[in-house]
């Protein structure tokens, strides 16, 4: 069955046009869905002198074949009608993406290639990307990928695209892959140490089972199961500790940044890091607390610690950290510094999309 | 050889041992091609480094010489990526094949590129873990390989591709410079690099070593053998299954040439009279996989399914999946030569596809044999062919090359996993417009201003596109009309 929804609108032909005119001119494009995530936009990017590009109102769901698993959709669709649509089939996308706002649309959600919890045991935005359809910074139209799982035609524009935060073009329609949303699910909660919150996680991780989620914060280790009734029922028998209610407000809230910790007027970073690193000490390193997802592979930090010093802790547990909301004390440098050779793959490969760089210039990287 | 020629080989001596240096036909000529074997071609030297600073010296000194370097794995490659160029180098990175560091706790493993696909599992079983992605070649294909092309396995449709399944790579680039992409974390700051190296044919750098993703092995798995009289219900039964909200580890179709050439081979018990078969692997914790397999099991006998087998042990399930993993060569006892196709489509055209296939078959009076990653749409017609027999050769690679576009009329790709390479040159222009394929030849220039790696593979020039666009006119519609024709 196909299932396409009402109330769809398709300007590709304005967007294009707006971008030729850009290229012509020369005009700086600053590229918006509905800005839920402008707060991650590098602050050398110069939002009063570009001009407003905005995708919002290309909507509509372009095609959606339970069936196949592959949804399509608009880049201005929000992330809230592909999410029900998807739950009426009982599907889901599995790397379960923040919104960080109701009108979070689809193509900020893929430009940031932001993931939620679920991300280390489904993957992440850019691993269920299969095509997309985008203009590039000479205001061409160009299609990449497509709606089946495998695709090895051509270099991996698709998933090159996602992250790249509108630096690289203009998503049109993206093509993901959905799965079947978990019969159920259920949160364990265990009372540890750090210590033993790493020690536990490492050794589930180990084992096959069927986890979606684990998050430690405040000394509570959280344990989300997700499969059928047996399977989930079976696991948490060799897993320590009691169900929690409400556990779906608990990982909406860690997903959303709307859980207690996130309030604190420092600035918040992200340090993702290799799944066993040791974490244990780190708000004595830095000054600051933290939240652990991902397992132990994502680190939220409340801290004013400067920037150099949260990048050189992150490198040298092999990861890297991006400076996700400021403070009070705003700073120009948000993420991991690239390496010399990479910056300059970067700004090669910003110039073979967007030759004048007109697309969200300095949004991602001062110099890209 | 031209004199610029003989002075790069005695450049090439003073980097690398003599041993290491293969420029006699003879020592080239088991170069000469990779799994394509119908495309044959000796190239001027080929180099076997041992190290990252060996590549590193011998990349420099192409630059200086201009000469073309085509890297190679261990050579199992079916679209010819790893054909080597008349002038060019061959670099052959079979030396390199350590496995520097396992990090249980980190379920992650750091390897050269020369490593074997199945090496990796079997290094690592120790620690219940191994590495998902497992093409029919694992046992000779090399990890390096995986990335440069992207490859899949009878298990990706739940765990995923070669893209899905790494974390960080070293690549040398063109200009001989060492990059690390990518990073022992689950993310990295920038663009998305490392998806953009897998898959790019040995086009934008060298890659040196990888960083992989490894899994806890699953509690219990379990195969199924699906016997249907009719394919429309064989794919029918892909889709439920799919729908009622299960991923099997494998879902693999066989048609009835490809069933009774397996069996004959292999004696794995399938059914010679049947029209399709499905092989169904179920993986997972104990009561999951006991839950899956009885609702397949059901869905199954609803779709039409003439008999469901579940495979009673371990050496069972091995008897069932064996039928499977030797379909190529079983099939390629059939006839002199076989022809491996590899093109995606959406599942619900299955049906459509293998009769339009088989009506092209009597068109061309060449059988094919079908086998077919069914859960994620990825077809594998093979053609028989006898390449003896003058012009048969030009008349299969036409009938392939109409699959291919096919399977892009239907929505589909022209391939899944095996890459273009050379092979699939010319159906790029089907797949694509002239302003994607720019864009790739943008990408390019931005990672190889001089061209140098692997030129002539993966992406055709538009000129070629125009060439060929006089003799594929489709309804009406000329492709790249903007281009001149000559
Ligand atoms: C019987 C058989 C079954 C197969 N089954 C499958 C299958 O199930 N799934 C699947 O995906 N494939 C399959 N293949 C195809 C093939 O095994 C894969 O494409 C494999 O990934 C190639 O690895 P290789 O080491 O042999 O690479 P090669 O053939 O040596 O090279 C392949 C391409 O990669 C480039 N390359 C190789 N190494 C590097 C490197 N280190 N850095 C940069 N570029 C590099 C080469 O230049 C070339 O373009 C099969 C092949 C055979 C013969």
């Amino acid at each position: 069955m196909i299932l396409i929804a009402a109330g769809t609108k398709d300007i590709t032909s304005k967007l294009a046009n707006q971008v030729k005119q850009a290229y012509a001119n020369g005009a700086v494009l600053n590229i918006r869905g509905s800005a839920t995530k402008s707060f991650l936009a590098n602050s050398d990017h110069d939002k009063n002198t570009a001009e407003l590009i905005t995708t919002r109102e290309h909507q509509g769901i372009v095609n959606y074949e339970p069936g196949e698993l592959v949804l399509t959709a608009r880049s201005g669709t929000r992330l809230n009608d592909i999410q029900k649509i998807l739950a009426s089939k009982n599907q889901m996308l599995a790397f379960e993406p923040p919104a960080y706002g109701e009108q979070a649309t689809l193509g900020g959600t893929i430009a940031c290639a932001l993931s939620g919890p679920r991300r280390p045991y489904t993957g992440s935005a850019r691993d269920y990307v299969l095509g997309v359809h985008m203009i590039n910074g000479r205001g061409e139209v160009m299609g990449f990928g497509g709606q089946v799982m495998k695709n090895v035609a051509g270099y991996d524009v698709s998933r090159l695209m996602t992250g790249a935060m509108g630096t690289l073009g203009l998503l049109l329609d993206i093509s993901l892959k959905v799965l079947p949303a978990p019969e159920t699910e259920k949160t364990l909660v265990q009372d540890l140490s750090p210590t033993d919150a790493r020690k536990c996680m490492i050794k589930l991780a180990r084992q096959y089972l069927p986890i979606s989620a684990m998050s430690y914060t405040d000394r509570f280790l959280n344990i989300r199961l997700s499969g059928t009734q047996a399977t989930v029922a079976a696991s948490a028998e060799k897993i320590d500790g009691e169900f929690i209610h409400k556990h779906e407000t608990f990982w909406h809230d860690i997903r959303e940044q709307q859980h207690p910790f996130f309030k604190s007027d420092k600035a918040l970073w992200r340090l993702s890091i290799p799944a066993a690193s040791d974490w244990v000490d780190i708000e004595t390193k830095l000054d600051g607390d933290c939240l652990i997802d991902w397992g132990g592979a994502l680190v939220w930090l409340t801290s004013n610690e400067t920037p150099e010093k949260v990048f050189a802790y992150a490198k040298t547990l092999g990861g890297h950290a991006r400076l996700f909301r400021q403070g009070n004390s705003r700073s120009d440098s948000r993420i991991q510094p690239f390496s010399p050779g990479l910056l300059s793959w970067h700004k090669k490969i910003k110039h073979a999309f967007d030759p004048k760089g007109i697309l969200n210039p300095g949004l991602m990287h001062k110099d890209v | 050889m031209t004199p610029a020629q003989s002075e790069f080989i005695k450049a090439l001596q003073t980097l690398l041992p003599v041993n290491f240096l293969l420029t006699d036909e003879e020592s080239l000529r088991p170069y000469e091609c990779d799994g394509l074997s119908a495309y044959k071609q000796l190239p001027l030297v080929v180099a076997l480094p041992g190290n990252q600073e060996e590549i590193i010296s011998i990349i420099k000194l192409c630059q200086k010489f201009k000469i073309p370097v085509t890297t190679r794995g261990a050579g199992t490659g079916l679209s010819g990526g790893a054909l080597p160029l008349e002038n060019g180098l061959l670099l052959n990175l079979a030396r390199l094949n350590k496995i520097l560091d396992i990090n249980p706790d980190d379920r992650t493993a750091r390897v050269q590129p020369g490593v074997r696909n199945l090496a990796i599992s079997e290094a690592v079983s120790g620690h219940g873990l191994y590495y998902a992605p497992d093409p029919s070649s694992q046992i000779a294909c090399s990890i390096g390989g995986n990335v440069a092309e992207n490859a899949g396995g009878v298990h990706s449709l739940k765990y995923g591709l070669t893209v899905h399944n790494i974390l960080k790579l070293e690549i040398i680039t063109a200009e001989g410079e060492l990059l690390t992409i990518g990073s022992q974390a689950l993310d990295s700051p920038g663009y998305d690099l490392l998806a953009l190296m897998t898959g790019s044919e040995g086009l934008l750098g060298i890659i040196t070593e990888i960083t992989v993703k490894l899994l806890p092995k699953p509690e219990l798995t379990q195969v199924l053998l699906v016997v249907f009289d009719d394919v429309i219900n064989a794919g029918k039964a892909v889709s439920e299954i799919i729908s009622a909200g299960i991923i099997p580890a494998g879902l693999e179709l066989m048609d009835t040439l490809a069933i009774k050439a397996a069996e004959d081979f292999i004696h794995a018990g399938y059914p010679v009279d049947a029209t399709a078969i499905l092989l169904c692997e179920i993986d997972g914790n104990i009561p999951e996989v006991g839950d899956h397999t009885k609702k397949i099991h059901e869905l199954c006998l609803q779709c039409g399914a003439t008999e469901v087998r579940i495979a009673a042990d371990e050496k069972e399930q091995k008897k069932l999946w064996a039928g499977r993993k030797a379909a190529f060569p079983a099939v390629g006892r059939l006839a002199p030569d076989y022809y491996c196709m590899d093109g995606t489509i959406p599942r619900r055209c299955l049906p459509e596809v293998l009769k339009r296939i088989s009506e092209m078959a009597e068109e061309y009076d060449l059988p094919v044999a079908n086998v077919f990653h069914a859960g994620d749409g990825n077809l594998h017609p093979l053609i028989l062919y006898d390449a003896n027999v003058t012009g048969q050769l030009e008349k299969t690679e036409q009938f392939g090359g109409r699959i291919l576009e096919l399977c892009v009329e239907v929505g589909g790709a022209i391939t899944g996993e095996h890459g273009v390479g050379i092979e699939k040159i010319d159906q790029m222009c089907v797949q694509f417009q002239s302003l994607e394929l720019s864009q790739f030849h943008a990408i390019k220039d931005a990672c190889d201003e001089q061209g140098l790696l692997n030129p002539g593979k993966a992406v055709p020039t538009l000129h070629r596109c125009a060439e060929l666009g006089a003799m594929h006119v489709h309804d009406g519609k000329l492709p790249h009309p903007e281009l001149e024709r000559f």
